[in-house]
C-alpha cells in the first residue's frame, strides 16, 4: 500500500487490530471461523461478548471496596454475597461462577492466583492483566508470595500472615484491602482512586492519599 | 447428596496422576491439609469439559494447607497458609 498525502510518499503499514497478528490469534480466528460457519456462535454472540468484557473493569472493584470502607453493614454483605453487593451497586455479575471477597487485616494479607489457568473474577473486574496469566506469577504466587509482592513493592513484616487463594475451581476471588490511614475526611469516590486493580488481587496495597493526587 | 467432610476434617489430596482437563494441581497432589468450608456443589468440570452433563454433581471445598507443608524451605511465617479450592472425589481423610 502506497499513498502521497503530506507532501511525502511512502508506504504506510496497515493499522492492525492485533486479532491477526500472532500464531495464537490466528488459531483462534480460525477456530472463531469454524464456529461461525457450523451455526454454534454467531458473529454477534461473538462480539457482544467483547463488548460484555471490556464494559467491566477495576473500577468495579474499586466502587465495591469503597463502599464497604465506609458502610459496614455494606461490608458484611460483600464479605458474605459478593454477587449481591455487586447488584446493589448496579453492577451485573451474574452467571455460573460464584464470588468470594476475602478481607485483609492488619493479622492477615490475602493474595489471589489462579494455577492451572487465568481465573479471575471478570464478571465484576473485566480482563486480568497479563502478569496474572503469566507462568512466573503462577508459579512464585503460591510458593513465594512474599518474593512477589516484594516485587510489586509491598514488602510485609513477618508477623503478617500471608493467606494465598489459588482459585482452581467455581469461586472467583477478590482482595478487600485495609483503608490507608489518613482518610477519614475522604469521600466514597475520593477513596475509590485508591484502590488500584493491583491492590484487588493483594500484589499490592491502595495508593496513599499524597500519592493519589 | 451430603457432603463428606466437614470444616475442621484433616484430608490428603489424591496423589493420581491423571491427564486431561482436572482443576487439582500437582503440587498439592499427596499433601495433608484441612477443610476450611464447604462451597457446595457443582458441575464435575471433568465431564463438563468433553462435552459430558457434568453430573452428578460435586462437592467442592475450600482447603487450607500451611504453606511449610507445601514447599521444601518455605521463606515466610510459620502460619503463612495456602487456600485452594478442591473437588471431593480428589480428597481422603487424613
Amino acid at each position: 500500500m502506497s499513498e502521497t498525502h503530506n507532501g511525502h510518499d511512502h508506504p504506510h503499514e496497515e493499522i492492525k487490530t492485533g486479532a491477526e497478528s500472532s500464531l495464537y490469534a490466528g488459531r483462534i480466528r480460525a477456530i472463531e471461523a469454524l464456529l461461525v460457519e457450523r451455526d454454534i456462535l454467531t458473529k454477534e454472540e461473538v462480539q457482544s461478548q467483547i463488548e460484555y468484557m471490556e464494559a467491566r473493569s477495576p473500577a468495579n472493584g474499586a466502587r465495591l471496596v469503597a463502599r464497604a470502607w465506609i458502610d459496614p453493614e455494606f461490608k458484611t454483605r460483600l464479605l458474605s454475597d459478593t454477587k449481591a453487593a455487586a447488584r446493589e451497586l448496579g453492577m451485573d455479575a451474574s452467571g455460573p461462577v460464584e464470588f468470594v471477597t476475602v478481607e485483609n487485616t492488619p493479622e492477615v494479607h490475602n493474595l489471589i492466583v489462579c494455577t492451572l489457568c487465568s481465573c479471575y473474577p471478570r464478571a465484576i473486574l473485566g480482563r486480568p492483566p497479563d502478569w496474572y496469566k503469566s507462568f512466573a506469577y503462577r508459579s512464585r504466587a503460591v510458593n513465594e508470595p512474599r518474593a512477589v509482592m516484594r516485587e510489586f513493592g509491598l514488602d510485609l513484616p513477618i508477623d503478617v500472615t500471608v493467606a494465598v487463594h489459588d482459585s482452581s475451581a467455581d469461586i472467583r476471588y477478590m482482595v478487600l484491602p485495609m483503608r490507608p490511614s489518613g482518610t477519614e475526611d475522604m469521600g466514597e469516590e475520593e477513596l475509590a482512586r485508591l484502590v488500584t486493580r493491583d491492590s484487588l488481587i493483594g500484589v499490592s496495597v491502595p495508593l496513599e492519599p499524597v500519592l493519589a493526587g | 447428596m451430603t457432603a463428606r467432610f466437614d470444616p475442621g476434617d484433616p484430608v490428603r489430596v489424591r496423589p493420581e496422576d491423571r491427564r486431561g482437563h482436572i482443576r487439582t494441581p500437582s503440587y498439592v497432589k499427596g499433601k495433608t491439609g484441612q477443610i476450611e468450608t464447604g462451597l457446595g456443589a457443582f458441575k464435575d468440570p471433568e465431564s463438563l469439559a468433553y462435552g459430558g452433563s457434568g453430573l452428578p454433581d460435586k462437592h467442592l471445598y475450600k482447603v487450607a494447607f500451611r504453606q511449610k507443608d507445601l514447599w521444601d524451605g518455605y521463606a515466610g511465617s510459620p502460619d503463612d497458609t495456602l487456600y485452594i479450592d478442591i473437588y471431593e472425589h480428589w480428597l481422603d481423610p487424613a
